[in-house]
């Protein structure tokens, strides 16, 4: 095995993330395409640990697993309070943020 | 051996106040923090920790400078004295260290002392100045920040503690003088001068990040010190090793900086307007904060000046051309001012300019010695203008309108602001004399004519505006609201400060009249004033060598010294020039490279006194107060019964003179006095700005002179640098508009955008690697 | 000799799960159903469970079939039931400027393709690779990295609390 093939894969589920951040308007879609984007960093941390044989990546992608579980109850949390208070979650009609 | 005279000299002394100086700037940052705190809940507000805070870093900068004075005694005439450095690493990365740590030498304890001695009477001065404002807390909270910033900057080892009390006095600026935020011309005032100096500030970073990657390696070799440290830089820059390119560009760089920190042309506008603040601040942001800070950069640097810009050259540097522009532009705006703390304020930026001069043309005690004196009369002479705004003139600054006559009724501000006048225009006996003088016999000496000539030209000036000034506060006939006249909507009424409590108006309906301040407000004033007699004997050049303190304990002594790698700091300094024997004056650190070891300053010349270019001085300084004195009792009131003598001369002036209530009225007869009266040419500086008002009916020099001036105020002045502030200012608005589309608030646009950022950045640094 | 190299068992199972995975991730980002793109969703994190045990990381692997597939996955499900009355097929989930995260996607990809092609090139990862067991991560956890632990903890009972706060009604 090559050490590119997980490092490529890894690189094209992250574009195919940002892809998804960028052109959905839900916003549970959006938290689904980060899920992508920290899925492919944690592919990453594993192919160097392979490589490098020590156990940080391992480490830190469990880190990361954990913080994206946190990421997502906070997230739909709010996607719920926004839904409540609008009755949508369209992200574009949220551009209070307009300077 | 090559040294054959080298000698291990005597160990420097040393001492717990040299050792400790960098508490001068710690203690009034913990007075900051309790003040914000806990300053509230206190019986005073907060005030009694900003006064002891002060106390406290005075104290410390009086032990440091009296153990310096001691070190400096101990040790050999031809010895180098090791400036006392203690540094910590607060950070350790990639084989960098950087470190935090306080430099103290000759420079440092006399800014020391000088902040801290002014910081302390302007705080006790507040006292009762801003007695019930409505933000008397913040006001001492921000004030003693200030002057630890200030302390911080004078004591920095490195340029990064330089910078961080650089920005700390940026910002505590900024929150003085928009102290009265209420009003939005103070606001924008505040906003000015924070973005003016801002300006400048870009100098800085850009000079102090291009010093550190030209010097780092030389000095990491040679003595260790990383390329931030101010001994390292100072010794790199007179190594011969720089190329003289950077060092240029560096120099010019950190000038910017001292521009618009230093108020010099063309970024001297923010300065008038900082007036907005209250007095104490302009009086401590003028005489030895903040604006002394650009001076002291390019003191505290001054190798990097010396090597970069070629001072005592055969030709005119930058900083010189710039000081001199500014001396007489600053002087001759100072002429048409009404309000009596911008004429201060000019007056300020004149003798910045006189400070730059003297650097500029090798004249660095000199420049120094009028830091310290200047400090104090210049502080005297705001808060005596505080002093009438507060008790006598119902919070106005109008000369015209609302001073006049006040001499009988505040005797010692009147006193004290004579005094302060006296030095600052130089007259003998007071301290201005003595170190302004010696500025323009040095630049003189060196052999830069021309701008001995316009320091000369600009002594005559400010003798002429500051009689002009005086004339107006304390002669003549007493006018609008020191005469006792209410208007209903003053000054007073538009400082939010002083209509929020009801203390402060009781005060004033019960002293109606103009009577003299309270003691806490005189008493540093009248201290203030003495030393503006007084410190001008620290080095007093004309009583012959044995006065010349200043130069014996402040300006750091030009010798190759070799640091042995073994010893402890400053414990066994090898002087390595035989030639050395035949004193100090003949060292080479000049324009060569040292053949071997280090230089850490470089070596000036210093003029030798004479009596006759003194005395050439004082007469164009008496000839500018008598002129103006001629004029300003012309014009501006009736003629004194004790000015018969001296006005037998002109002839002008005649006994029919009368006040003159209405403004306009009152200048077309200055003008018309003016016309007359133009015996002496150079006079007419002051009345361009009645020719606005009226044609002007004016001949020969007076015509060609008050178009100079015109244009000086208009075209320069109003036109290019506020044209520039303003266009730059639509710029940014048209390129914000511009722009304004792609701040849409849509998530998904900013991620778009975020991430094409991060993908362009990422590609050139892919192709940049490969 | 290199054909031969390229067609291990291993290699045949990264071709087959990563296309798999491309492919549900593709979807996850262009079907117009929120909770077929969830179910996506599960075939994508699967297949990257499976890439972990292909790189010897089993405990991270059976942690990411735990706490994502099991855990995560339940979360956006209920999100979806909470914040839309009906569940199906729905137009206007993509953004009207989407067509311009295709070029950003792209540059991207090119900038990291590029880095990683010239870095690493054609270099193997190692036939028998060092096992990393429970008790080394463990160790790894509580000990030099403790640190980051604690702060991860904190993070994680803000997030509860802040979830609680966020979404009661009241």
């Amino acid at each position: 095995m090559l050490i590119s093939q997980f490092l490529i894969l890894g690189a094209i589920l992250f574009c195919i993330g940002v892809y998804g951040v960028i052109a959905r308007k839900n916003a549970v879609l959006v938290l689904m395409s980060i899920e992508l984007i920290l899925n492919s960093v944690n592919i990453n941390l594993l192919a160097f640990a392979l490589r490098n044989g020590s156990a940080d990546g391992h480490t830190f992608a469990l880190y990361i697993i954990a913080v994206a579980a946190a990421e997502v109850g906070v997230g739909l949390a709010m996607v719920l309070l926004i839904y409540r208070n609008r009755r949508s979650i369209g992200l574009d009609e949220l551009s209070e943020m307009r300077g | 051996m090559m040294f054959a005279a080298s000698e291990v000299l005597a160990p420097l002394r040393g001492g717990w106040f040299l050792e400790n100086a960098w508490l001068a700037p710690v203690v009034p940052t913990i007075g900051f923090a309790l003040i914000v705190l806990i300053g509230k809940r206190l019986p005073k507000k907060g005030s009694e920790i900003g006064v002891l805070s002060m106390l406290v870093s005075l104290v410390l900068a009086s032990g440091a400078a009296w153990q310096w004075i001691q070190r400096v005694g101990a040790a050999n005439e031809e010895q180098f004295v090791a400036p006392v450095v203690r540094t910590w690493t607060w950070w350790q990365a990639g084989g960098m260290q950087f470190t935090i740590g306080q430099h103290i030498d000759g420079l440092t304890v006399v800014v020391l002392f000088v902040v801290a001695f002014i910081s302390t009477l302007v705080q006790i001065y507040s006292l009762e100045y801003l007695r019930g404002d409505r933000r008397y807390t913040h006001f001492f909270a921000a004030l003693t920040l200030f002057s630890a910033g200030m302390l911080a900057m004078v004591i920095a080892e490195d340029m990064i503690l330089f910078l961080l009390g650089w920005e700390i006095m940026g910002l505590c600026s900024f929150m003085l003088i928009g102290h009265w935020w209420e009003d939005g011309a103070n606001s924008r005032a505040a906003l000015k001068a924070f973005f003016t100096v801002r300006t400048g500030d870009v100098g800085l970073l850009v000079g102090i990040s291009m010093l550190f990657f030209a010097a780092n390696d030389w000095t990491t070799t040679n003595l260790g010190l990383s390329g931030f440290s101010i001994r390292g830089i100072s010794a790199w820059a007179l190594s011969g090793e720089p190329n003289s390119t950077v060092i240029l560009v560096a120099a010019f760089a950190l000038f910017i900086a001292a521009i618009g920190k230093s108020g010099q042309f063309p970024l001297h506008t923010w300065l008038p307007d900082a007036m907005a603040g209250p007095t104490p601040v302009s009086s401590l942001l003028h005489s030895s904060t903040m604006v002394v800070a650009g001076v002291f950069l390019v003191a505290r640097l001054y190798p990097v000046f010396f090597t970069g810009l070629d001072i005592l050259g055969p030709s005119s540097n930058v900083i010189m051309v710039i000081a001199a522009i500014t001396i007489v532009i600053a002087a001759a705006l100072a002429f048409v001012q009404t309000d009596i703390k911008r004429v201060l304020a000019y007056s300020t930026v004149s003798q910045l300019g006189y400070m730059m001069l003297g650097l500029g043309a090798g004249a660095w005690l000199p420049a120094v010695f009028h830091i310290f004196t200047h400090a104090f009369f210049k502080a005297c002479l705001f808060l005596c203008a505080g002093s009438i705004s507060h008790s006598a003139s119902h919070h106005s600054f109008d000369m015209k309108k609302d001073m006049g006559g006040l001499r009988k009724h505040m005797p010692i501000t009147f006193a004290s602001w004579t005094v302060s006048t006296l030095a600052l225009c130089g007259v003998f006996p007071f301290s201005g004399f003595f170190s302004k003088d010696e500025i323009i016999d040095n630049v003189g000496a060196n052999g830069y004519t021309f701008f001995m000539v316009v320091g000369l030209g600009g002594a005559f000036l400010t003798a002429a505006y500051m009689t002009r000034a005086t004339y107006l506060t304390f002669f003549g006939q007493a006018r609008g609201a020191s005469a006792g006249e209410h208007d209903t909507h003053d000054a007073h009424d538009m400082h939010g400060a002083h209509d929020a409590h009801s203390s402060h108006d009781t005060h004033d309906t019960k002293h109606d009249s103009p009577h003299e301040s309270g003691i806490l407000i005189t008493a540093p004033i009248a201290i203030l004033a003495v030393l503006a007699i007084f410190s001008g004997l620290f080095n007093a050049t004309p009583f012959g060598e044995s006065w010349e303190y200043m130069k014996k304990w402040v300006e750091p002594r030009a010798v190759v010294v070799v640091q042995p790698s073994a010893g402890g700091p400053g414990a066994a300094l090898v002087l390595s020039l035989p030639e050395a024997e035949s004193g100090y004056g003949d060292s080479p650190c000049g324009k060569e490279t040292p053949v071997d070891g280090i230089c850490y300053a470089p070596q000036v010349n210093h003029a030798k006194f004479k009596w006759s270019k003194a005395l050439l001085s004082l007469a164009l300084v008496f000839a500018g107060i008598a002129i103006s004195w001629l004029l300003s009792a012309a014009f501006y009131g009736r003629r004194d019964p004790r000015l018969v003598g001296l006005t037998q001369r002109n002839g002008v002036a005649r006994a029919g003179y009368r006040l003159l209530a209405n403004k306009y009225y009152l200048d077309d007869l200055y003008e018309r006095g003016v016309v007359r009266a133009v015996v002496g040419p150079m006079a007419q500086g002051a009345y361009w700005f009645n020719q606005k008002v009226l044609d002007g009916i004016l001949h020969g020099i007076a015509r060609v002179a008050r178009v100079v001036a015109l244009v000086v105020y208009r075209d320069i002045d109003q036109r290019v640098v506020d044209g520039a502030v303003n266009a730059s200012g639509e710029l940014a608005q048209s390129a914000g508009t511009t722009v304004q589309p792609i701040q849409s608030g849509r998530v998904g646009h900013y991620g778009a955008l975020l991430f094409a950022t991060a993908a362009v950045v990422a590609l050139v640094f892919v192709i940049l690697n490969t | 000799m290199i054909a031969v190299e390229l067609f291990t068992a291993q290699n045949i199972g990264f071709a087959v799960i990563s296309l798999l995975m491309i492919v549900a991730a593709l979807r996850v980002v262009t079907t117009s159903n929120v909770v077929h793109a969830a179910l996506w969703l599960v075939v994508v994190l699967s297949g990257a469970a499976a890439q972990y045990v292909l790189l010897a990381a089993e405990f991270v692997a059976v942690t990411q079939v735990l706490v994502y597939i099991g855990a995560v996955m339940v979360l956006f499900l209920f999100g979806t039931m909470l914040t839309r009355a009906r569940i199906g097929t729905e137009r206007d989930l993509n953004n009207s400027y989407r067509l311009l995260g295709i070029p950003v996607a792209g540059l991207l990809f090119a900038a990291m393709a590029i880095a990683i092609v010239s870095s690493f090139g054609d270099e193997e990862l190692p036939g028998e690779p060092r096992l990393i067991g429970v008790p080394e991560i463990s160790d790894q956890i509580f000990g030099p990295y403790l640190l980051p632990f604690w702060a991860l903890s904190f993070v994680l009972l803000a997030a509860i609390i802040g979830a609680i706060v966020l979404a009661r009604k009241d």
